[in-house]
């Protein structure tokens, strides 16, 4: 990252596309920027809060991010925001009406999509928006693509008085290419000026802006027809001609190098006339975007004919060349040749595992232990993860904060069969404070009877770890006031005696607090304090071991669901009564343990034991 | 080189060095004025899950991952991950495997198998395997952490430049920040070369 800051104009460097964005952004002269953690986006924050002149920020929630970006540009700063796909969900309420009043320092949203699905709880195509917010969308193919568009979105901006769309997908943000970069160009603060019927949207106000922006439209189409980000590939091969744009672009150009391709970089208006043109001169048509079919039907309702795309193409997932090749050989009835010639060998899967001392487990270990009687709502974190061996503790995942509502909805809608079940909601800290705070709110103000898991680990641990509202840190490690939960939820209305914290690698307290907590028939917060094993907060202390000659291979340190201990030996015995016990014989990697000291907890004939002994420790 | 594209595929678990090591590579294609595009997929990889690393360098990069069964060289950090990616190969590529096993939890649980000889099976499906231990090496040479360097080492003599290209991208990362660790890598990558050597030598023979 440090390289691209430091880089001198004209510097060849090899970037990912996050880190060629924070290079764009910070060229155009943006002075505010505003993020919250996401993945494929986090690292566009991260290395932007590298570069000096600006300021940069994590927000609590993707909302705010926008609005301080918002503000930015009101103030006549060039301003940007930055968040994955559901991020702009969440953001969308003020994204909709900023679209009407416009801006005044440029004004630009990365928002990245997670096609291929590596680490999102859906696929959704975020060009969407730029459609339903009538404002223009920039797709980049690639980090120098993605370097030249941020910087070009700031003047597209200002020039038509509009937020604009730059979208990325995780090829893009997490490829590495090379990138030339160029100079910082100089943009000063105009500062704010009051301007009510532009910036106070009332009724009467936003209604009088309506029409120009639906004319900013029509001025926006004809730009894109003529932007130097619509280029033609010309080729050989006229039978088909491809419309593609994003990382489609490199698929289609490495799949079909002789095709003629119009690679599309201001996707949105649409430039109808020239894909007209490209139309003019082949035989077919093929649109290969990623993922939904948006530009083929803007293009078939403009009355282009003979247009394909999702009629060949798969509709979800990236458009690789394994995926073109064999669906376009057979349209134009080729054979189609397999591509591997080694088998695929699928050992065994390798899920994501939570780490060794990962303050979670003491959690999950303790409600897999009263799962018959308990609903448990999650979150987005990792702590996720407890839906996976060996805990299977978790019933739900929506939406970041969606814990709360939906736990209070479980708990309003309970059946003969259910009516008894205790309702958990387990969520994490960074997650409370995106949006959490409100859901907590409502099951208070409503009287529900919800045992809610505020997993405070001190970091945003999912994204690699950055820092929040809760962790006293700022984006670049500044200290600033740091939230106190117990305080925050009191506030919110959890009776005093109703809260508790506790030290999540204390199983029995773990267990003992939920258990009591569930009983009581209102809401209940606990916290757990410790911070995530990767975070600078975190300490390691001795690591333990497992004496061989104690252990009776019962299996329950296997189910604290850490990394660092592993089945040494299986050994099935055959119990009196003729049931068959399958034993497990453990190790704990001493190198791995860090002393967290659960396991130790779980271990019935107390064979779990510090490696070394506690006096040649010190 | 002209239009060629060289395409390299290293695999490994989360904490292995997958990315550095594609990253040095990447690196050293840039140095020589290639264009090269990286790409990864590890959403959770932190968390010990699957990791792979797309490298392709020559004149012009499009796409950037390999297609299956395009592969020139495929580097395994992990002995049961080289054979999950055996497929990326290309006919007549490279598998360059450390045979360290790592066993996840859903194997140690006995929900899986850990397959007994990933090589084996490999080599049975008629990959080209030159397999060592890494590990093993790394430990003589006193820092566990070489594996990373050992690994680009082994794969050195089978890229369109010259090892000594690649070695100095290794080295030029310590030459600022821990010179004392210069030396010990260029042993480690030197050791590397000849694990790689003695590995094909023993292949050819068996």
């Amino acid at each position: 990252m440090s390289a691209a800051v430091q880089a001198k104009p004209q510097s060849r460097l090899l970037l990912s596309g996050n880190d060629a964005i924070a290079r764009g952004v910070w060229e155009a002269g943006a002075k505010v920027a505003a993020a919250y953690p996401g993945t494929p986006s986090t690292e566009i924050l991260e290395s932007l809060s590298l570069y000096p002149d600006l300021y940069a920020e994590w927000s609590v929630n993707e909302k705010v991010a926008m609005e301080v970006a918002i503000g930015g540009s009101m103030s006549g700063a060039r301003a940007f925001c930055a968040m994955k796909h559901v991020g702009l969900n969440v953001a969308s309420d003020a994204f909709m009406t900023v679209t009407v009043a416009g801006v005044i320092g440029g004004l630009v949203i990365a928002v990245a999509d997670d096609v291929g699905m590596s680490s999102s709880q859906n696929e959704q195509d975020s060009r969407f928006w730029g459609r339903f917010a009538h404002v223009p969308v920039l797709e980049p193919a690639d980090s120098q693509e993605a370097y030249e568009m941020a910087k070009y979105a700031f003047e597209l901006s200002e020039a038509y008085n509009t937020p604009v769309i730059l979208r990325l997908t995780t090829r893009v943000c997490h490829v590495k290419a090379v990138v030339q970069v160029g100079e910082k160009v100089k943009h000063d603060i105009g500062g704010f000026k009051s301007d009510a019927r532009r910036w106070v949207m009332t009724p009467a106000n936003a209604k009088g802006l309506l029409p120009a922006q639906i004319a900013r439209e029509g001025k926006l189409q004809t730009l894109a027809e003529a932007s130097p980000m619509n280029f033609l590939d010309d080729g050989s091969d006229k039978r088909i001609g491809f419309v593609t744009s994003g990382p489609a672009y490199m698929h289609v150009r490495e799949s079909f190098p002789d095709a003629p391709v119009l690679k599309l970089g201001f996707t949105y208006p649409v430039p109808v006339a020239l894909v007209e043109k490209l139309a003019a001169g082949v035989e077919h048509l093929v649109v290969v975007e990623e993922t939904e079919p948006l530009m083929e039907r803007e293009l078939k309702a403009a009355g282009l004919q003979a247009i394909h795309g999702k009629d060949l193409l798969p509709r979800l997932g990236e458009l690789t060349p394994n995926v073109l090749i064999p669906a376009i050989k057979t349209f134009l009835g080729e054979p189609v040749p397999p591509t591997t010639t080694y088998p695929k060998f699928d050992p065994f899967p390798r899920p994501p595992t939570m780490c060794a001392a990962c303050p979670h487990m003491g959690v999950y270990y303790s409600l897999a232990r009263m799962r018959k009687n308990v609903q448990i709502s999650g979150d987005i974190g990792c702590y996720t993860l407890g839906a996976g061996h060996p805990w299977n503790a978790l019933d739900s995942t929506i939406s970041m904060g969606a814990s709360m509502g939906i736990a209070l909805g479980m708990d309003k809608a309970r059946s003969e069969e259910t009516k008894d079940k205790a309702v958990v909601a387990v969520i994490g800290d960074s997650t409370f404070l995106h949006m959490g705070m409100q859901g907590l709110l409502d099951i208070v103000y409503n009287r529900g009877n919800v045992t809610v898991l505020i997993l405070d680990n001190r970091t945003t641990g999912m994204t690699g770890g950055q820092n929040h509202a809760g962790t006293g840190k700022g984006l670049n490690g500044d200290d600033t006031p740091r939230v106190d939960f117990v305080r925050l939820v009191e506030a919110l209305g959890v009776k005093p005696e109703r809260i508790s914290k506790i030290d999540p690698y204390v199983l029995p307290v773990v267990f003992k607090t939920i258990k009591r907590e569930t009983a009581i028939p209102e809401v209940s917060v606990i916290i757990t304090d410790r911070p995530c094993v990767l975070s600078e907060f975190y300490t390691k202390i001795e690591p333990y071991k497992v004496v061989d000659d104690d252990c009776t291979g019962c299996g329950n340190c296997i189910n604290v669901g850490c990394p660092a201990i592993t089945v040494k030996r299986s050994e099935s015995k055959v119990r009196p009564d003729g049931k068959v016990n399958e034993l497990k014989f453990t190790t704990i990697d001493t190198a791995m343990c860090t002393g967290c000291h659960m396991c130790v907890e779980s271990c019935g004939p107390n064979a779990i034991v510090l490696a070394k002994p506690a006096a040649a420790a010190e | 080189m002209n239009d060629v594209i060289t395409n390299i595929l290293v695999c490994g678990t989360g904490g292995q060095g997958v990315m550095t090591a594609a990253e040095i590579l990447s690196q050293a294609a840039i140095a020589r004025g290639l264009d090269c595009k990286k790409s990864e997929v590890a959403g959770m990889a932190q968390r010990g899950g699957v990791v792979t690393s797309h490298v392709r360098f020559g004149k012009r990069v499009w796409s950037p991952v390999i297609t299956p069964g395009t592969a020139d060289i495929l580097v395994a950090f992990e002995v049961a991950e080289g054979s999950r990616w055996a497929d990326m190969l290309r006919p007549g590529g490279v598998a360059m495997v450390n045979t360290i096993r790592l066993v996840p939890p859903v194997v140690s649980a006995g929900l899986f198998k850990y397959p007994d000889d990933p090589v084996a099976q490999m080599r049975a499906a008629g990959v080209t395997v030159y397999d060592f231990d890494a590990g093993a090496i790394a430990r003589e040479l006193g820092d566990l952490r070489l594996v990373n360097t050992i690994m680009l080492g082994a794969i050195a003599d089978y890229l369109p430049f010259p090892a000594s290209e690649l070695e100095e991208q290794i080295v030029g990362r310590f030459r600022e920040r821990k010179p004392a660790m210069v030396e010990v890598n260029q042993r480690a990558f030197a050791a590397g070369r000849d694990a790689a050597g003695s590995a094909k030598t023993k292949t050819s023979a068996a």
